[in-house]
C-alpha cells in the first residue's frame, strides 16, 4: 500500500495539470493602448496600400475567399490570410486568448454587433475614425450604423445584418383556416391556437438557447434591457415592465401547447422545420435562404411576413444576427487593414456578391436598394419577393438598441436563467429577474456601475 | 546500452564496502541521464504551470479598473459560491452512484472471462473493451444522437413498447444519461485492469480450493477478490480523479440539452466556462485549486480506509 503513495500522488499532479494548463493560455496583462485623435492622411493611405503586407482575417463565412480574391485583384501588393477559426464563441475566445498572449490575434476579424462593446471595453479594437470611417455613415442603414459606433468612435465596418420577420407554412396555416400572415400579436395567438388544435403543429418554436432570436423580439416590442455609455456604466433593465410583458405573452402560448421550446440549429430541430412540426420560424433576413437548404422538401410552401405588430404602434422589428469587421488594436499594418475591412464591405461588386451569392443580408445602403437584389423572384416562397419584404422590414427597426460590454457573460448566464425558464415552460418573469440578477453581480464584481 | 553492461556485470562482494563505487557512480550518472527528459517536461508542463495559475489566484482582473492582489478572497468565495458547491454535488452524487455500478460490472466481466467458462472470451474482452478506444468526444456525441427525443432510436423503442416517451436529456434525467455514456466507456478499461491483476494469481492457491472443494462462487469470494483488492483500489482511486474531472460529456451534451447543463455542472467545466467565457481567469484558477484539493482528500480518504481495513482484517 506505502509503495503506491507517490504513484497516487502523481496521479493526482496530472489531474491538477489538466485544469492548470486551460488556465496558463492567459496571463492579467494589459493590452495595448487605443489610438491616438490624429487623421490620416491620403499620402499615407496610397502608401500604404502599395507597400507589400500580409494581413491576416479571420471569419467564418463560407467562400469569403471569392471577394478576398477581388480585393487583392484590386490592390495586389496586399495579401490576406482567410482563417476560419471556428463560429461564434470559439471565435471570440481564440481571439481574446491571442489578444491576452499578445501575439497571434489577426489584423480584421469578424465580430456580431452585440459583442463590439464586449471587445471595446478591453480597449482590444481599433477605433476607425481618425482612418476617414465616420464618413461612411451616410452608406450603411442607419440602425446598424448606430450598432457600430459608440460614442465618436467606428469600431467597425458592418457587413450583414438580421432584420426580424415571420416565416411561415401558408399549407399548415389554410388547414387551420388562416388565410394571412397573422398581422398582429393578438392574431398570432389566435392563429397558434388554431393550428393547434386543427394540425397539432407548433406555431412556432422559441428557441431556449438562443438568446439571439428572444434579444430580437424584444427588441422589437421596443424592449431596452441594456445600456452602456462607454465608460464605467451599464444599464441592465432586462426584467423591466415591458420586457415581462413579452415574456408572459410567449409564456401563456408556451404553456398551452402552442409554441414549443426545441433547441435550435440541432439536428432535432432541423427535422421538426422540415417535417412541419413548426408552422413557422420567426427569423432574421437571413433565415429564408438558410430555410431553403434545410427544408428542401417543402419548397413552395412557405411565404415572407413582417412580424407580428403590437396593437397601436408603428410597425417596428429586431434584429437577430448579422456581423462587422473589425481591426484590432493590435495590428500591426492598421491602415491596410482598415482599407481592407472597408473595401469589402463597401465595393459595389463585393457586397452585392456578399447578398446573392453568400446570402448575406446587406448593410449598404446600395445594395439594400438594388433592383436586381430586391426584385429577385424566390421560387421557394412561391415566387414572393422575399428580398423586398425584409428590405421593408428593415427601415422598421429601432435605431437605439444597445448591448452590454460583457455579452459573453450574458449570453451564456441567459441559459442558465431565463432561457431554462422556457426550456422548462416555467415561469418566464422569474426567468427575467434571474438573468437581472446575474448581469447586475457580474457587471458589479467587474466594477461597472450598474443602473437598474 | 554500454553503461547497462557495466551494470550488469557481476559485483565482487569486497567492492560493495569501498563507499561509492566507479560502477555505482556510473549507474547513477546513467540514471539520472534516463529521468531528466522526464523532469524537464515535468517541471515545464506541470510544475510551472502549477505555480503560475496559484499566482493567478491571488489577483483579480476587472473589466472596469485593471488587476489587483486580492490574497485569499478568491478562495474564501469559492467555498460560499452556489454554483461551484452545487457541481461538487453533484459530482459526487455521479460518484457515488456511478462508479460502484461501472466498478461492480467491470469485476463481474473480468471474473467471468477469468472463470474461463465462457465460450469466445478473447472476442467478448475486445468486445467489452472497445468502448474505451472510441474517443469520448465521438462517444458523447453518439449517445447524444441515441437519447434524441423526437428521432432518437431509444425513445422511439420505448414509445413502441408503451412505455411512454421520457427526455433522456431533461433537467432530472441528463446526469443518469451521462452515467450511462461514462459507465459504458470505461467499464472495458477497468476490466483490463482486474483481468490482468486475476490473471496474475498463482496457481496452486486454486489447486489449494479444489482439495478444500470450494466451489467456483467461493474461489472468486475468497481468493480472488482479495488477491486483486490492490487492482481494484486502483480503478477506485481512477474513477474518483475521472468523475471529478467531468468535462467532455457535460460541454458536448450542452449543446443538445443547454438548458439541463449550466456553465456550471461541474466544477471543471465551470472552471472552464469561468476562464472562457466570464472571462475571470483568477476566479477560475482558484476553482481549478480547490477542485484539485477536493479530489486529493476524496482519494486519500478512500486509501485510508481500505489501508485500515486491511490492517484490521
Amino acid at each position: 500500500m506505502r509503495k503506491r503513495a507517490p504513484r497516487t500522488a502523481l496521479a493526482l499532479g496530472a489531474g491538477l495539470l489538466t485544469t492548470a494548463l486551460l488556465l496558463t493560455g492567459c496571463s492579467p496583462s494589459g493590452t495595448s493602448g487605443t489610438t491616438g485623435a490624429t487623421t490620416v492622411s491620403q499620402a499615407e493611405i496610397d502608401k500604404a496600400m502599395k507597400t507589400p503586407t500580409t494581413l491576416t482575417f479571420w471569419t467564418w463565412v463560407p467562400n469569403i475567399q471569392n471577394e478576398v480574391d477581388l480585393f487583392e485583384k484590386a490592390y495586389p501588393a496586399i495579401k490576406v490570410k482567410v482563417e476560419n477559426v471556428g463560429q461564434g464563441l470559439p471565435h471570440y475566445t481564440k481571439i481574446r486568448t491571442a489578444l491576452k498572449a499578445g501575439t497571434g490575434a489577426p489584423d480584421v476579424a469578424q465580430i456580431e454587433y452585440q459583442y463590439l462593446s464586449s471587445f471595446n471595453v478591453t480597449k482590444s479594437l481599433l477605433d476607425l475614425a481618425p482612418y476617414g470611417a465616420a464618413k461612411l455613415q451616410g452608406d450603411y442603414v442607419p440602425w446598424v450604423w448606430n450598432q457600430v459606433i459608440s460614442g465618436k468612435q467606428v469600431l467597425a465596418i458592418p457587413q450583414d445584418s438580421g432584420p426580424m420577420g415571420n416565416l411561415y407554412r401558408t399549407d399548415i396555416l389554410k388547414k387551420a383556416g388562416v388565410t394571412a400572415a397573422p398581422a398582429t400579436w393578438d392574431d398570432y395567438a389566435t392563429a397558434a391556437a388554431a393550428v393547434k388544435s386543427k394540425t397539432g403543429s407548433y406555431m412556432s418554436n422559441l428557441a431556449p438557447n438562443d438568446a439571439g432570436q428572444l434579444m430580437g423580439l424584444l427588441w422589437q416590442a421596443g424592449v431596452k434591457p441594456f445600456g452602456y455609455d462607454g465608460k464605467q456604466g451599464v444599464t441592465v433593465a432586462v426584467n423591466s415592465a415591458k420586457s415581462k410583458a413579452v415574456m408572459t405573452y410567449w409564456q401563456k402560448l408556451i404553456q398551452a401547447g402552442q409554441v414549443s421550446v426545441d433547441p435550435d440549429f440541432t439536428d432535432q430541430w432541423y427535422q421538426g422545420l422540415a417535417k412541419g412540426k413548426y408552422a413557422g420560424w420567426l427569423t432574421a433576413a437571413w433565415g429564408p435562404i438558410f430555410l431553403q437548404g434545410t427544408a428542401t422538401k417543402t419548397a413552395g410552401l412557405w411565404a415572407a411576413a413582417p412580424l407580428p405588430q403590437y396593437t397601436g404602434a408603428a410597425p417596428a422589428s429586431g434584429n437577430w444576427g448579422g456581423s462587422s469587421d473589425a481591426v484590432l488594436a493590435t495590428s500591426k499594418n492598421k491602415i491596410a487593414a482598415y482599407e481592407f475591412a472597408k473595401w469589402l464591405n463597401s465595393d459595389k461588386e463585393s457586397t452585392l456578391q456578399f447578398a446573392t451569392k453568400q446570402f448575406l443580408w446587406p448593410t449598404a445602403n446600395s445594395v439594400a436598394a438594388d433592383p436586381s437584389f430586391v426584385n429577385q423572384k424566390a421560387p421557394f416562397y412561391g415566387g414572393q419577393t422575399v428580398n423586398k419584404t425584409f428590405a421593408e422590414i428593415s427601415n422598421t427597426v429601432d435605431t437605439k438598441f444597445q448591448w452590454l460590454p460583457y455579452m459573453d457573460y450574458a449570453y451564456s448566464s441567459f441559459n442558465d436563467t431565463l432561457g431554462k425558464a422556457i426550456a422548462d415552460k416555467g415561469d418566464l418573469s422569474a426567468g427575467l429577474d434571474a438573468w437581472q440578477k446575474a448581469l447586475v453581480d457580474y457587471g458589479t464584481q467587474q466594477g461597472f456601475t450598474v443602473n437598474k | 546500452m554500454s553503461t547497462a553492461t557495466v551494470a550488469s556485470a557481476p559485483p565482487a562482494p569486497r567492492v560493495q564496502k569501498r563507499g561509492t563505487p566507479l560502477a555505482k557512480k556510473r549507474q547513477w550518472r546513467a540514471a539520472y541521464l534516463f529521468v531528466i527528459p522526464f523532469f524537464v517536461v515535468f517541471i515545464t508542463m506541470l510544475i510551472v504551470p502549477l505555480f503560475y495559475s496559484g499566482y493567478l489566484s491571488f489577483f483579480a482582473t476587472r473589466l472596469v479598473g485593471g488587476t489587483s492582489f486580492v490574497g485569499f478572497d478568491n478562495y474564501v468565495k469559492t467555498f460560499t459560491d452556489p454554483l461551484f458547491l452545487a457541481g461538487v454535488g453533484r459530482t459526487g452524487l455521479f460518484l457515488l452512484v456511478q462508479v460502484p455500478i461501472m466498478l461492480g460490472l467491470a469485476l463481474f466481466f473480468a471474473l467471468a472471462l477469468d472463470s474461463g467458462r465462457v465460450r469466445g472470451s478473447k472476442v467478448l474482452r475486445l468486445l467489452i473493451f472497445i468502448p474505451y478506444a472510441i474517443p469520448g468526444v465521438v462517444a458523447t456525441l453518439m449517445w447524444g444522437y441515441l437519447y434524441g427525443q423526437d428521432f432518437g432510436p431509444i425513445v422511439q423503442v420505448l414509445s413502441a413498447l408503451g412505455l411512454g416517451s421520457p427526455n433522456l436529456l431533461s433537467d432530472s434525467n441528463v446526469l443518469g444519461s451521462m452515467m450511462n455514456i461514462v459507465t459504458w466507456e470505461f467499464v472495458g478499461y477497468n476490466m483490463i485492469i482486474m483481468y490482468s491483476a486475476l490473471r496474475s494469481i498463482p496457481a496452486e492457491l486454486y489447486e489449494a480450493a479444489e482439495i478444500d472443494g470450494a466451489s467456483q462462487l467461493r474461489v472468486a469470494w475468497s481468493i480472488k477478490i482479495p488477491a486483486i483488492r490492490p487492482a481494484i483500489l486502483l480503478t477506485v482511486i481512477f474513477s474518483i480523479i475521472g468523475s471529478f474531472q467531468l468535462f467532455n460529456e457535460p460541454s458536448l451534451l450542452r449543446n443538445i440539452a443547454p438548458n439541463a447543463i449550466s456553465t456550471s455542472y461541474t466544477p471543471n467545466f465551470y472552471a472552464y466556462n469561468l476562464a472562457f467565457v466570464s472571462q475571470n481567469v483568477n476566479y477560475a484558477a482558484a476553482v481549478a485549486f480547490i477542485l484539485g484539493i477536493v479530489i486529493m482528500i476524496v482519494s486519500y480518504v478512500v486509501q485510508l480506509s481500505t489501508q485500515r481495513r486491511e490492517r484490521l482484517g
